[in-house]
């Protein structure tokens, strides 16, 4: 094999393998991880760290004030934090974290904690 | 004169040897309790978790690289006496559960850490010292020491970033899912806090601590609080 096509299998196995480092995971999961932290167990914006927080948490079970939300909007407010949809800065960017895949499979599991779709 | 010379030239082979000695020693036993004693609890040779199970698994920070992480001093008197450093345990998700209001913080299900004793203490803080997983990730002298006042590095903190949201910046007072930052001037090297901000996820795979892209002027002042905090009397 030359170097050309050794280069090209190596770049299509990380493209392969990139996205497969948590293909597995549930938007549950990734959800009690990154999201019970500050919007609670019971996904009521009741996490445990909210005691001193200038700014309480939305609450994902209020499927009125959810269903106000487009998909759209949700996904941008994940990747990019609260400050991109003019909320608080409390909410980070978590971008850096997750993978759009993963960030999808949030929003997914967003529509069934608060029974309400957009 | 000759003899008194050779006899100085003794002392000093025979001084090194006893250091040298001592410090295999100090080394080979401070290892030989971590392999024994924290191996249960601490990885000390992997990159960390690969998936979600094994995250939410961890029972103690991984020490592959404690010595790119940890200020010997700090280590040893923590060893020998210590505290709780993350409120809700490794795994938060773990050590909480729902409360009349907010959630709460299941005391029950928190393990506390064991003490050494200060001889043990300090072989181990030396033995960690040699850990030094991931040294890629570091720049030497990327901090620049400097100060700010607490005011201004709260603002910083809190208001600009965030942060405030999960740690602590003094007992009892911010999140309870992140380690306290108030020890942390005391407790962790400043280049490891600039190269840890900048990228969590490099030093501890699928960690809940966000990536923010941080300004270098920011991270600085960061540590410049971090460092201002540890001074006071809490």
């Amino acid at each position: 094999m030359n170097s050309r096509k050794l280069k090209m299998v190596v770049a299509s196995l990380a493209l392969i393998a990139a996205p497969m480092a948590m293909a597995d995971e549930s938007g549950e999961d990734l959800y009690k991880t990154y999201c019970w932290q500050c919007h609670g167990m019971l996904a009521n914006g009741m996490g445990v760290n909210i005691v001193d927080m200038s700014v309480q948490p939305r609450d994902h079970s209020d499927s009125k004030e959810m269903s106000a939300r487009s998909d759209e909007e949700l996904f941008t407010a994940i990747k990019d934090g609260g400050r991109a949809i003019d909320k608080s800065v409390l909410m980070p960017p978590w971008g850096g974290v997750l993978s759009d895949d993963e960030i999808h499979s949030l929003v997914r599991y967003l529509r069934e904690l608060c029974k309400c779709g957009k | 004169m000759l003899f008194k010379t050779r006899l100085k030239s003794i002392g000093v082979v025979a001084a090194i040897a006893a250091t040298l000695l001592s410090s295999g020693v100090s080394a080979d036993s401070g290892d030989k309790i971590l392999e024994s004693s924290c191996v249960e609890c601490h990885d000390l040779k992997g990159a960390g978790p690969e998936n979600l199970t094994e995250l939410w698994a961890l029972k103690g920070p991984n020490l592959s690289y404690a010595g790119n992480k940890y200020k010997q001093a700090w280590l040893e008197q923590w060893l020998a006496a210590p505290t709780r450093i993350r409120p809700t345990g490794m795994f938060y998700g773990n050590h909480i559960k729902p409360g009349t209001d907010e959630d709460v913080i299941k005391q029950e299900s928190l393990v506390k850490h064991m003490a050494l004793s200060a001889s043990d203490a300090k072989v181990v803080a030396a033995a960690l010292m040699h850990r030094k997983a991931k040294s890629e990730l570091i720049t030497p002298g990327a901090y620049k020491p400097g100060t700010i006042s607490l005011r201004m590095g709260e603002l910083v903190f809190d208001k600009f970033r965030g942060c405030l949201g999960c740690h602590q910046i003094e007992p009892g007072y911010g999140g309870a899912s992140g380690p306290e930052v108030y020890t942390l001037g005391n407790r962790l090297q400043e280049d490891y806090i600039i190269s840890f901000i900048q990228d969590p996820q490099a030093w501890s795979p699928l960690t809940f601590m966000p990536n923010r892209p941080l300004k270098d002027k920011d991270l600085q002042k960061l540590v410049h609080y971090f460092r201002a905090l540890a001074k006071e009397k809490f």
